[in-house]
């Protein structure tokens, strides 16, 4: 008897399971299409700009192509892989990761480049424009030791603090402290809401400090910062990371989609390929996410309302 | 520290407890003689020495890069992988699309009339209510979505952990072999092993079931074994004597009588599934975790509190509900009639809401609670930062808590070499425990400097230490006003409830707002988080001392601060070793995702694996972490085993 019930329960599980192979690739996530519905699912990445991508480009698909939408807030490289996989359909904000790209765009095929984002991002080193026009010679990375002391924390020891945000951002800060000879400790806030609480408190104090941050972002509206010049980015400059002692580069940030869904997402990736706006126009929602609290869609539903001029060229 | 863990001396018969413990030292003492002097010539220096570290990096980055290019092709993905994740996928989808069929209406009745017969009338108006309060935060859709997570996850956690406790149960040799096993899983911190189930799994829901699994099955599995062990020999024996076969002896007399374990395993598992869904949002697991994650993002802690909530109403009700179906077995059973009736009540419902249209919750009636709270935590920081008279502010207190107590502790562990730290460790745990445990433990802190990151780890420990340190000292304090007066012990209960419930994420962001970026933070959190195990211990302690050994100290006219020093915490020692354990272990998981707030070492290691995919980076950091938990583990390790994890 209990043979038997193995043989049947192993047959069970065979055909439960379709015996033959189970590709990883063309899994979808179990919460995607529920009740009959399209669903489309975008990653969202910590920052704010990103949650201002997703968050029109939701709203957009829901109420005017009747699509469902699932998000999933992924970092940016393990964001590739689930968009190789096809656990999400797209990323909106690519920051350059020539090696993802050689890897699962030229390579694999299983991710295809949708375009311009039409925003440009830069990264850079930052002081508060408070500080800045208090000593003005700061905004020179010549001058930063003399305000070493000035920049001292708890976290940094004897040195000035250079605070430097989530593990999953572009940086080089290590290297180029290392390499330009800075009396600095870089101090990894971890996350950027971290990052962000931490800025806003020295803010309200009008504290002195120095953050790797970067443009576009909405937290300039609220606390003014200026960015200290580095020595000037060159191509190449930074092929080496140990070696970089250079800015950063400036980045029109990328979209990019899953192949199979490029191919035959219909409508909504007809959508995204074509989705492209300003800089003001994500500052114009980040700003009402973050900065007023508001509910990412409700932020994007305010400025869909006054911008239809812009998305109307989104729709297929 | 120093104080708990060292040797307890019982006034009746001190020389007998002290010479074993001075023995143990000298062996100590003896062989420390004669191993350092060649170490310290071979490799002096104060921390690990280069030539015995191992560097794994290059064989895990070709590994990573193996599984990624194969994953779509080779066989074991094909065929093993592939199923398995399919299967998860599957499970999860059938029992979401299920529950949004039902609807909200369905479910909450559904919920409200199984917690009915399993718990009383009580908990049944509480289900509903914990429901109904989901939807209205306007998490309906999200909360369905952990649940069929959790469903999912629970379910194979069971089935994997009796499976497991099962054969540990019956079989000496089996227990023997997996007791370690499970006291490691039990011991690890979720966080460090995401990395490797991401990779072959990739991200979302299968990756998040499967570390779900690993995380929350030993308690069952553990419990599984104690009860098939506890069943009543003279039962058993009667049973025998019927002739019985093994198996019809299984199934009729020692299951049923380890019911009790069963279902308290049950308990244990459904909470510490919980508390993984929400750092599995980490590798895109969805639901509530996700808002709660999402939240932190936009450092707005009004949503995250939106989406928290659910959860901690999900974990006291199911906590609630299971503990009190526990304590009710065996009184009445209720009849397989009554269970289709209400069945069909529920079926009923679930008709009428779909009829009614009642599927997806109203969005008119979600109800806002994020702007209130926002401005709650603005007013705190605003007010609390910095520049209040005399105290001064909490960035103040950081900064001072970092420059004196976290950095001179970290230098110093840095500073002293290698070799004594080690001898400290096998000391410690000698003392308290067996040779064995010592050994583990000495084991796991060379393991992590073989592995090359003896100073991050180092930092790390120094983290744990003060929070430790901070944690029993407001949890010793508070657990034994809590032992002391009934009424206080009552209004603590639910404050300790939400605290252990309330996933670790929400309060990420106040903290730094409070503390400032750094270590401080990363301390706060855990404390807040370790508290309520080590209070709960305690007190339970302290209420459990001998009624009798305490009449007699108060016939003798001890004060009631004399009874306490002198009869009741020495006849808790047991208890509070407990305490001080479950404390370590709970600290170091939190002082880990400290990694998202500045905490630095360990923690930012493996979060730095996980954000940029460098197997390399965060499984090593990973690593490192189960051998630092291991070996505090050890070192704080009463000598009889807990049977649960988070008390």
């Amino acid at each position: 008897m209990s043979r038997k019930r193995i043989t049947a329960a192993v047959a069970v599980l065979v055909l439960a399971t379709g015996c033959g192979a189970a590709d990883m690739t063309e899994q979808a996530s179990p919460f995607a299409n529920a009740q009959g519905a399209r669903t489309v699912t975008l990653s969202v990445q910590s920052w704010v700009g990103a949650q201002a991508n997703v968050a029109v480009a939701q709203y957009l698909l829901e109420h005017e192509l009747g699509y469902r939408v699932d998000t999933v807030q992924v970092d940016e490289v393990p964001a590739w892989d689930a968009l190789s996989q096809g656990r999400v359909d797209a990323i909106l904000e690519d920051w350059g990761h020539p090696e993802q790209e050689q890897r699962y765009v030229r390579d694999k095929g299983t991710i295809t480049a949708g375009g311009d984002l039409g925003v440009t991002g830069h990264i850079g080193w930052f002081v508060p424009t408070y500080f800045a026009k208090k000593h003005p010679d700061v905004t020179d990375w010549k001058n930063l030791n003399k305000y070493a002391e000035l920049l001292r924390t708890a976290e940094s020891g004897g040195k000035g603090q250079l605070m430097d945000g989530s593990p999953s951002y572009v940086t080089n800060d290590k290297a180029l402290v290392d390499n330009l000879n800075l009396d600095y400790q870089v101090v990894f806030a971890g996350s950027e809401a971290a990052q962000i609480t931490q800025i806003e408190q020295f803010a309200k104090e009008k504290k002195p400090f120095l953050t790797y941050w970067y443009t576009p972002q909405w937290l300039f509206e609220k606390v003014p910062m200026t960015e200290v010049k580095l020595p000037p980015y060159k191509e190449g400059c930074d092929a080496d990371p140990a070696k970089v002692d250079c800015a950063y580069p400036v980045t029109p940030l990328q979209k990019y989609l899953n192949a199979g869904f490029a191919e035959d997402g219909g409508e909504a990736a007809e959508f995204l390929k074509r989705f492209r706006w300003t800089t003001e126009d994500q500052n114009e929602v980040s700003l009402m996410i973050a900065e007023q609290k508001m509910r990412p869609d409700e932020a994007a539903k305010k400025w869909v309302g006054s911008h239809e001029s812009v998305w109307r060229k989104w729709l297929p | 520290m120093a104080t708990v863990t060292a040797p307890a001396a019982r006034p009746a018969r001190p020389g007998v407890l002290r010479r074993p413990a001075a023995r143990k030292l000298l062996v100590l003492a003896v062989a420390a003689a004669v191993l350092v002097p060649l170490a310290v010539s071979r490799w002096g220096g104060a921390t690990w020495p280069d030539a015995l570290t191992v560097d794994v990096s290059g064989p895990l980055g070709r590994a990573s890069d193996w599984i990624i290019d194969n994953r779509d092709s080779h066989p074991l993905f094909l065929y093993f992988f592939g199923h398995v994740s399919n299967v998860v996928v599957l499970a999860v989808r059938a029992v979401y699309l299920a529950l949004l069929a039902v609807g909200w209406a369905g479910v909450t009745a559904i919920g409200a009339l199984v917690a009915w017969r399993a718990a009383g009338v009580r908990l049944a108006l509480s289900t509903a209510a914990a429901f109904l309060a989901c939807g209205l935060l306007g998490m309906w859709v999200p909360t369905m979505q952990t649940l069929a997570l959790m469903v999912v996850a629970v379910l194979a956690s069971v089935a994997v952990g009796a499976l497991l406790g099962l054969a540990a149960g019956l079989s000496d040799r089996m227990d023997r072999v997996l007791r370690p096993v499970l006291d490691t899983m039990q011991v690890l911190p979720a966080f460090a092993y995401l990395l490797p189930v991401v990779l072959v799994f990739g991200i979302g829901v299968p990756a998040a079931v499967l570390a779900t699994v690993v995380y929350a099955a030993p308690p069952m599995a553990r419990l599984t074994s104690l009860g098939l062990r506890g069943a009543d020999k003279e039962v058993l024996e009667a049973v025998e004597s019927l002739g019985t076969t093994a198996r019809q002896r299984l199934l009729t007399a020692r299951i049923p009588l380890a019911r009790k374990e069963l279902l308290l395993g049950v308990n244990q598992t459904i909470m510490m599934a919980l508390s993984m869904a929400v750092i599995a949002s980490v590798i895109g697991a969805g639901g509530l975790g996700d808002r709660v994650y999402q939240a932190l993002a936009s450092v707005d802690v009004g949503a995250a509190l939106a989406a928290g909530i659910p959860i901690v109403l999900l974990a006291v009700v199911l906590d609630r509900v299971t503990g009190a179906a526990g304590e009710r077995l065996g009184e009445s059973e209720t009849s397989p009639l009554t269970w289709l009736y209400l069945l069909v009540a529920a079926a009923a419902v679930a008709v009428a809401g779909r009829l009614a249209g009642f599927l997806d919750w109203p969005e008119a009636w979600e109800a806002d609670i994020a702007e209130p709270v926002n401005r709650a935590v603005d007013w705190m920081t605003a007010h609390l930062y910095s520049g209040v008279p005399v105290v001064g502010g909490t960035a103040d207190w950081a900064a001072h808590f970092t420059s004196w107590v976290l950095n001179p502790l970290r230098d110093g562990l840095q500073w002293l070499p290698w070799w004594s730290v080690l001898l400290a460790v096998a000391a410690l745990a000698w003392l308290i425990g067996t040779w064995r445990t010592a050994l583990t433990a000495v084991l796991a802190m060379a393991a992590i400097g073989v592995l090359g990151v003896w100073n991050p780890s180092l930092d790390t420990l120094s983290q744990v230490l003060a929070a430790v340190a901070v944690t029993l000292v407001i949890g010793f304090a508070t657990g034994i006003a809590a032992a002391r007066s009934d009424r206080f012990e009552r209004l603590l209960r639910p404050v300790l409830d939400v605290f252990q419930t309330m996933p670790q994420f929400v309060y990420l962001i106040p903290v730094v707002a409070l503390f400032g970026v750094g270590r401080a933070p990363a301390v706060a959190a855990a404390v807040v988080y370790a508290l309520p195990a080590v209070v709960r211990i305690t007190a339970q302690g302290l209420r459990q001392v001998d009624p009798a050994a305490l009449e007699s100290a108060r016939s003798l006219g001890a004060t009631s601060g004399q009874q306490l020093r002198q009869v009741q915490l020495p006849l808790a020692r047991r208890s509070l070793l407990l305490a001080v354990n479950q404390g370590v272990v709970l600290v170091l998981a939190v002082v880990i995702i400290g990694g998202l707030v500045g905490g630095g070492a360990l923690g930012y290691q493996v979060v730095f694996g996980l954000a940029q995919g460098d197997l390399a980076t965060g499984l090593v950091a990973g690593a490192a972490i189960v051998c630092l938990g291991l070996m505090l583990d050890r070192v704080t390790q009463p000598s009889e085993r807990r049977t649960k994890k988070g008390a």
